[in-house]
């Protein structure tokens, strides 16, 4: 790892429903909408001591919405 | 309720409310899922399918071409009219106007506001039997605290929470078999609703109830059948389902010592905890009606035919989970589907998985140490929602 890689967050509006289990997670990663929805905070960027709980986010979004992308 | 007739085969005569089931359907699914992923039943009329694996749950769940959402339960007999209950009775396009408004009242901001009121309420709870040593877990204290909260939402007397469980009963278990029993339970439901909006009349408040009256859709109130409908279902749907998930958690730490004793060692294991207990002890099963011709998993499927979809069921197959027959409270990975999946995801999620953690928190700082009675019988619900209904347990 040269340290260039970075992670990045995504959620796809067209397939969150709102279980709101990637925000219970990590907060410090997705906010969440009054209508429910998740998006990403920001640019979706994952600081390195993130990275695991936004690999669980992931793992364990119902609706297959929450990506975890590199972008180098 | 007429006496049921034996299970032949569960799947060619599978029955959801037959004793076995009722009190220990894992084996039954577990069977099904490896010999007839698709099982089949006449008991109902136009028949119904139950799908046991995951996969299946899944597709039928987003396929709204072919899966309608008008019927939600599986009944002897079908109810007619259908009865809607927006927006949980709604397919496209109906549904999302309909579940557009409901919405805010029940996302992560809104129920961290009332999560204080939920802790007080369960040491209130427990202060009502700590000092006798026992209690029925389910009776005493599960059942309390949805009914309580959901009065207090929609701006009821708490002490209604024994009318709107009967109301529930009759819908949801006894109406199984019984159609008069769901007709009694929505007339004596519309009057009351009809007489809590005469209350209000047009007085502002910050009550579901009023915020339902006050809803306009392209400038207009929702007509009268509609509101009621969505009051309706705000009483169904929050009640019987977080007591059992309450009670099922409940079992399950008086049985297993072990998980009992690393929760109240480390409560920072509650956040995979209470995900586990609602992967494997999910309460709610519910239910589409084919409209179109369709084949799932090599299964044809009629118009008119009755699908139960048991997110119970998908919740325990090992092809998503493994070891999916086990309860692991530090499981990492989980995407259960207690919540169901797709458009109809439970609205009140985030209320029923706080009443659930903090019931659970608050019982074992206090009752670290308990078990089953000696010689207790738990009972459990049938049909649509499984759970506890008689749970003794003693303290240590």
């Amino acid at each position: 790892m040269s340290g260039s890689i970075s992670l990045k967050v995504q959620v796809d509006a067209g397939r969150c429903q709102g279980h709101n289990r990637c925000y219970a997670i990590a907060p410090e990663l997705f906010e969440i909408d009054d209508y429910g929805n998740s998006r990403a905070k920001g640019d979706g960027s994952v600081p390195p001591a993130l990275e695991e709980k936004a690999r669980l986010a992931v793992k364990n979004c119902p609706e297959h919405a929450v990506r975890l992308t590199q972008e180098s | 309720m007429s006496a049921r007739r034996p299970v032949s085969d569960w799947a060619t005569d599978w029955d959801h409310t037959d004793p076995t089931w009722i009190e220990d359907p894992f084996p039954i699914w577990d069977d099904l899922r490896r010999r007839s992923p698709i099982a089949h039943s006449e008991r109902f009329e136009d028949g119904a399918h139950f799908p046991s694996r995951y996969a299946d749950v899944r597709e039928i769940s987003y396929d709204t071409e072919h899966f309608s959402s008008r019927r939600v339960i599986v009944r002897e007999k079908k109810f007619n009219p259908v009865m809607p209950s927006p927006p949980i009775t709604s397919d496209p396009p109906e549904h999302r106007p309909a579940r557009m408004p409901l919405l805010p009242a029940f996302n992560p901001k809104a129920i961290e506001k009332i999560t204080p009121r939920t802790r007080a309420l369960c040491h209130r709870l427990i202060d009502g039997f700590i000092a006798n040593g026992k209690c029925d877990a389910a009776g005493d204290y599960a059942q309390h605290i949805p009914t309580r909260t959901t009065a207090a939402m929609l701006g009821t007397s708490e002490e209604d929470g024994d009318l709107y469980r009967r109301w529930i009963k009759m819908a949801l278990e006894e109406g199984i078999h019984d159609n008069d029993k769901v007709m009694q339970s929505l007339k004596e439901m519309t009057i009351y609703f009809g007489e809590e909006l005469k209350k209000r009349g047009t007085k502002p408040s910050d009550d579901l109830i009023s915020f339902m009256r006050d809803q306009r859709i392209d400038g207009q109130p929702l007509p009268p059948d509609r509101l009621i409908g969505t009051l309706r279902l705000l009483l169904i749907a929050g009640i019987d389902t977080t007591w059992s998930a309450i009670g099922a958690s409940l079992w399950h730490l008086a049985t297993h010592d072990e998980d009992r004793r690393r929760l109240v060692a480390e409560p920072s294991l509650m956040d995979t905890a209470v995900e586990e207990f609602l992967r494997a002890y999910a309460p709610v099963t519910m239910a589409r009606e084919v409209v179109k011709d369709v084949t799932v998993n090599g299964c044809p499927m009629k118009p008119g035919s009755m699908v139960l979809l048991s997110f119970p069921a998908a919740n325990r197959d090992p092809e998503m989970f493994p070891d999916a027959d086990k309860v692991l409270i530090d499981r990492k990975e989980n995407r259960h589907a207690a919540f169901g999946l797709g458009i109809h995801r439970c609205i009140g999620s985030n209320l029923a998985r706080m009443n659930l953690r903090v019931a659970i928190e608050e019982w074992l700082k206090r009752i670290p140490e308990f078990r089953l009675a000696p010689g207790a019988r738990v009972t459990w619900s049938e049909g649509t929602v499984r759970g506890p209904r008689q749970l003794p347990v003693v303290f240590a």
